[in-house]
């Protein structure tokens, strides 16, 4: 579901149906509540042989929001510990067929290949950039967290979190806008 | 001779360990000021006074600034005069990261070998660089260096003919090829001279120089400020969102080169930058032994 709030943010909130994608636009400013699952390098080099077999994903990812973290450890008494996004094109292998089937979004930061932002129109996904580095202020805005699948990944393990009003930003949408390269065009001198 | 037993060092590289995870250096916050100054781009102001808090919390609830933690890579400087008793000085750095990343709830990110990518658990082992200097004292300059900017590290072999303009073509070129995926602003370490690895090892040095501070040599001061302007003028901004901050600053070390070469290493390195500066600061460690920047004085 999306909505545009007073201040002109979108809430997104998973699970996202191709007209929530559509609505989306490079630039938009985003705030997500509800689930994000995890997942990085191990985790998709696990998904692929799944994948290639037509055999379950441990989560199912219809209409859901892949973010690419590895999170440092929990304090005691703490959700979890510092969570920015880790680089997007690393799982660019990947991508194409978790959009096949029916992943509609994809958190991280950096650029993606030609391949995964024509998957992103074919199968109206979107991906979204959160601030990189900015670890500490983004484990604010997880409320639970919980390892769910690949345990013995450690930091690499996908995890459900429950999130409130995580602020991202649209990077690539499904109408082939690209804020990366907008804003450098816009800026270069 | 002066003997420095190991159990120090171990307790100087873990406290810098932690130290650096949690803590920006001043320099930082002072360079993400000055951005915010000229920064027109209202994407990218965002992300910079994001970052400005990202680095008040970090700091004040111990949460580590970014969760790539680093790998941990310490510049020795051993002075000749100084004996290591109680055991060996690369275990001993080893076993303050082990307690550092531990205790500290700082991420594991290190694989015993890049075929087999098992995580060691406790991100060890540090890359470990030693020059022996005169005198009686140890110096050790902690960096966790973080993964994604490490990536985007290149080294060219550029020719005599290339020149100087040469250089500036391709450390510029490191800058944009970085792009988004650094986590820009960027500040890019540059080693030019040497042979193949003495250029790349300098690289990584120039990072501890303060952020802000001018090169020694009025020349390359000059190259490094020309490049840092037109580095600004790329219009990666902030996160690669658009704007004037892709970089906050260029810092190069020269050596001197064979007459056929001219090696570039670039270091990139992103705004999570946790490094010990190398210029002197007021010492904010309890320990009396330990001074400022990692030196058991
Ligand atoms: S490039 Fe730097 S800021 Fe970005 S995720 Fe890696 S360590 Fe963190």
């Amino acid at each position: 579901m999306i909505k545009t709030a007073p201040d002109g943010i979108k809430e997104v909130v998973p699970p996202l149906s191709d007209a929530d994608v559509e609505a989306l636009r490079a630039g938009d400013r985003v705030r997500i509540s509800g689930i994000l699952y995890t997942g990085r390098d191990a985790a998709h080099a696990r998904f692929l042989p799944l994948m290639d077999e037509e055999q379950p994903l441990p989560i199912d990812v219809r209409g859901q929001i892949l973010y690419y973290t590895g999170p440092s450890p929990a304090r005691p008494g703490m959700v979890i510990g510092s969570v920015g996004p880790t680089t997007g094109s690393r799982m660019d292998k990947y991508a194409p067929k978790l959009l096949a089937l029916g992943l509609k979004g994809m958190m991280g930061k950096g650029s993606r290949s030609r391949e995964v932002r024509e998957a992103l129109k074919r199968h109206k996904g979107v991906y979204f950039g959160a601030v990189g580095g900015a670890g500490a202020i983004l484990s604010q805005f997880v409320k639970k967290a919980e390892v769910i699948a690949y345990e013995d990944l450690g930091t690499e393990a996908i995890r459900r979190l429950e999130v409130e009003n995580f602020p991202a930003i649209v990077v690539n949408d499904c109408h082939g806008g690209d804020l990366y390269e907008e804003g450098m065009r816009q800026y270069a001198r | 001779m002066r003997e420095i037993h190991v159990s120090a060092i171990t307790d100087a590289v873990k406290k810098l360990c932690m130290e650096a995870n949690y803590e920006l250096e001043p320099d930082m916050l002072r360079a993400f000021d000055r951005a915010l100054q000229t920064e027109r781009s209202p994407a990218g102001r965002q992300v910079l006074q994001l970052l400005k808090e990202n680095a008040e919390l970090a700091r004040t609830r111990k949460i580590p600034y970014c969760q790539d933690t680093g790998f941990v890579v310490c510049f020795v400087e051993l002075g000749q005069d100084v004996y290591v008793v109680g055991g060996l000085l690369e275990e001993a750095i080893n076993e303050g990261v082990r307690q550092g990343y531990t205790e500290g709830y700082l991420r594991a990110s290190i694989v015993r070998s890049p075929f087999d990518r098992k995580n060691t658990g406790d991100n060890t082992p540090a890359v470990v660089h030693l020059e022996l200097v005169p005198g009686p004292q140890l110096k050790i300059m902690v960096m966790a260096k973080g993964g994604g900017c490490e990536n985007r590290s290149k080294y060219k072999m550029l020719t005599p003919a290339d020149g100087l303009e040469g250089v500036k073509e391709w450390i510029l070129e490191c800058i944009r090829t970085a792009g988004p995926d650094a986590c820009p602003p960027l500040i890019a370490g540059v080693g030019v001279g040497g042979t193949f690895e003495k250029a790349a090892l300098l690289s990584k040095k120039a990072l501890f120089r303060e952020l802000g501070s001018s090169n020694p040599d009025p020349a390359v001061d000059a190259i490094e400020k020309e490049v840092l302007d037109r580095a600004n003028r790329l219009g990666i901004g902030p996160q690669g969102y658009g704007g004037d901050t892709t970089a906050l600053g260029i810092h190069i070390l020269t050596y001197p080169c064979h007459i056929t070469s001219l090696p570039v290493a670039v270091t990139i390195e992103c705004h999570a930058h946790r490094a010990a500066p190398g210029a002197p600061r007021p010492p904010r460690h309890p320990l009396a032994d330990l001074a400022p920047h990692g030196t058991l004085a």
